[in-house]
């Protein structure tokens, strides 16, 4: 689904990502770790297509197409999803109005009907029950006034609600408990399919408790440095990330 | 920075100029020209003489520079005070009398008068340039008692209404450009609902500059008598002029005791170009007066066009428990600068007033707020409620406050809030990762911003003014 081939990127000329080579099949899921500055947040970034990146070699393919080629919405409307470390508040525009507006865009990418209110409002009520979401909750302004757990938990109701093929979450465990931890996991693992990946990128472990891996990879400067299966996560979470550091720089 | 940085702008949609022999007053202004004016109108003699007042006043007066806005002297001398479109005759005008071109004008705005009295009910007195050309529905709403007509007509036809009203809410000596309209006003728009009578359809009067360096000066007039009602909409649009042009204008609205006026508008005079070239200077006096107990007067605004907009839609609650309220919208894109709001005076008892205002600056323009809520002794239990909203588009434009607030009776109550965001690249960026491209996503963050203001307005102009809002921020981000 997605190939990742000896990527380049900088910021303001400084390169953070010097070469990623990274696969991911439909039906996967990756976690990337990394120590921070290691280039994790980069990596979602220059995915899904922010324009502060400069991209200075390599290549990215999804589903065969290139990917770095696509603006930003396309590769929304591609099945490109990123659940965001700090999401933004938009004031006056409710989640409700917005996943509508967001869902007719990708519908109209796809050549499909726009959803009618009554269709829309049966998907969202099915996905906000999943996420434990009060439907109320979907009427208020996006995000704003909403705690750092509410914001993400609203993340994985807005991919449960466009449905991507590839998901990438950054650092989504970030600033919560653990009710919500529990909350959030569960809802990526009911949306987990053979036909759909996900990158689930993290500092710790403790995601790993409730997301399972398929593969983990360790970014460390820029490249990843270490790849294996979800043990070597809790190897990392046993001996920090020293002994990989050494390893790379060694 | 990538997004923001490129700033294009959409052209002016109503930019057309028609090709209609006009009647034009030499440049300059004296009081020749004011008796000029008058006599081509074929005004009765009190109408000159108080003209000639107004005008020695004007000659005594001074610009007004205390608004947050900045433009080259203006050269009062050097412009036309009077544009007439050359008509063959004095009498009244029905629909079929118009000339082909100016239907035409019409035409292109949207707005042809017999599309308009088919299909949407609306009465229109649409004034082109100075001269109101056509009025429609008048005879059915005589039926009734109410008086729909330009003021040309209402001059000569209702002399004591106008005598009685005119200058009664804005005095000619209120400020500069309400003296000068006084002195020079070409037509405009009277409206007098009587008692008891609920206007059954909207009235509406739709304004287009058309002639060369012309000021336009229109000055409208409403009276709601006791127990009466009646919702008044304002459309605007120039064509396009690489010059300046000077639009003042003065509306008064009176309502008696229990009566309801609704006066909205949908400014979209030519802005200018994207660099700062043309545009029309809108410096307009509205006011009205709830004089009577228990009137209301809502104001509702959406300002999307003009050069610079120097307006403050007031109310004056004299009436115990009249009810006053200020709903905007205003957008300045590119050069574009507004200093809009609105002032209500509180001297009734009960009287509750409430102000929403919506700024949204794009481009590198300026946009601000500037409003007075004056409660005198006299006004025990007054209200007033203030919301005022900026919003940022890109980061080189800028959103300005200017909250006035004179209370003098300590049983009042007083609440202001503003809040100020801003649509920047991460939002942008958000939206684009959701599917929504930044046009679309700026419109909907725009729409929703605006609600509250766009829920005010009547159904058929409330499509518009957000397909005017969406136009008018067009390109304001690459």
């Amino acid at each position: 689904m997605l190939i990742i081939n000896n990527l380049h990127a900088s910021v303001e000329g400084k390169e953070i990502l010097k070469g990623i080579n990274l696969t991911v099949n439909a039906g996967e899921v990756h976690a990337i770790m990394g120590p921070n500055g290691s280039g994790k947040s980069t990596l979602a970034s220059v995915l899904a297509g922010r324009a502060d990146y400069e991209i200075t070699g390599g290549e990215v393919l999804f589903d065969g197409k290139d990917l770095l080629d696509m603006s930003p919405e396309e590769r929304s409307h591609e099945g490109v999803f990123l659940a965001f470390q700090y999401p933004v508040e938009i004031p006056g525009v409710s989640t409700a109005n917005f996943l509508k507006t967001a869902l007719n865009e990708v519908r109209k990418h796809r050549g499909e009907e726009q959803l009618d209110a009554m269709d829309f409002l049966k998907l969202m009520k099915e996905k906000a029950k999943l996420m434990e979401i009060d439907m109320t909750f979907l009427q208020r302004s996006l995000n704003e006034g909403f705690s750092g757990g509410e914001k993400k938990r609203n993340e994985i109701f807005q991919m449960a609600m466009l449905d991507p093929k590839l998901s990438i979450l950054d650092e989504t465990d970030s600033g919560l408990d653990i009710d919500a931890l529990k909350i959030v996991s569960n809802g990526v693992n009911t949306l987990r399919s053979k036909d759909n990946a996900s990158i689930v990128i993290t500092h710790y472990q403790r995601l790993l408790d409730y997301i399972i891996p398929d593969f983990v990879h360790v970014l460390y400067n820029g490249r990843i440095v270490k790849s294996g299966g979800k043990e070597l996560a809790l190897e990392l979470e046993a001996r920090g990330y020293d002994w990989v550091k050494e390893e790379a720089n060694g | 920075m990538a997004i923001l940085d490129e700033v294009v702008s959409r052209d002016y949609q109503y930019g057309f100029v028609s090709d209609i022999e006009q009647e034009i007053a030499p440049k300059g202004l004296s009081e020749d020209v004011v008796r000029m004016i008058s006599a081509k109108k074929n005004e009765p003699e009190w109408m000159l003489e108080w003209r000639l007042k107004a005008f020695r006043l004007w000659l005594t007066m001074r610009e007004p520079k205390w608004p947050n806005v900045h433009y080259p002297e203006i050269d009062f001398k050097n412009m036309s005070y009077y544009a007439a479109p050359k008509v063959n005759t004095d009498a009244p005008l029905s629909l079929d009398d118009i000339d082909p071109e100016i239907r035409k004008t019409f035409d292109k705005l949207g707005i042809s008068l017999i599309e308009q009295q088919r299909l949407s009910g609306i009465a229109v007195d649409a004034v082109f340039d100075s001269v109101s050309v056509a009025t429609t529905f008048k005879a059915k709403l005589a039926e009734k008692g109410i008086i729909f007509c330009s003021m040309s007509e209402a001059i000569k036809e209702h002399p004591e209404l106008i005598q009685k009203y005119i200058g009664s809410v804005v005095p000619v000596s209120d400020n500069f450009y309400s003296a000068l309209n006084s002195a020079v006003f070409s037509d405009g728009s009277f409206c007098f609902i009587p008692k008891g009578v609920r206007c059954p359809m909207e009235l509406s009067t739709y304004f287009r500059i058309n002639a060369k360096d012309t000021g336009q000066f229109e000055r409208t007039l409403i009276v709601a008598e006791e127990g009466s009602y009646v919702s008044y909409l304002e459309g605007c649009t120039a064509p396009m002029r690489d010059e300046h042009q000077l639009h003042a204008a003065v509306v008064e609205i009176v309502a008696h005791a229990n009566a309801e006026v609704k006066y909205s508008t949908v400014q979209n005079w030519y802005p200018g170009d994207k660099d700062g070239k043309g545009g029309i200077y809108n410096f307009v006096t509205k006011r009205g007066i709830c004089l009577g107990n228990n009137s209301k007067i809502s104001w509702t605004q959406v300002e999307t066009g003009s050069a610079i907009t120097w307006k403050y839609p007031s109310v004056i609650l004299k009436g115990d428990n009249s009810i006053g309220e200020f709903y905007s919208v205003a957008v300045t894109n590119n050069y574009q600068q507004a200093d809009t709001g609105t002032k209500m005076m509180h001297i009734g008892k009960n009287t509750k007033s409430r102000i929403v205002s919506k700024g949204i600056s794009a481009g590198k323009s300026h946009n601000s707020y500037r409003g007075l809520v004056k409660i005198n002794k006299t006004a025990s239990n007054a209200r007033n409620f203030s919301q005022c909203d900026s919003l940022l588009i890109g980061d080189r434009c800028g959103a300005h406050t200017f909250p006035y607030l004179e209370v003098s009776n300590s049983s009042s109550m007083v609440e202001h809030e503003a809040t100020t965001s801003k649509i920047g690249e991460d939002i942008l960026f958000y939206c684009n990762q959701r599917g929504i491209p930044t046009e679309e996503a700026i419109a909907l963050i725009v729409n929703g911003y605006c609600k509250e203001v766009m829920n005010q307005l009547p159904m058929e102009f409330a499509v518009e003014a957000q397909r005017l809002l969406a136009v008018s921020l067009e390109g304001s981000v690459g």
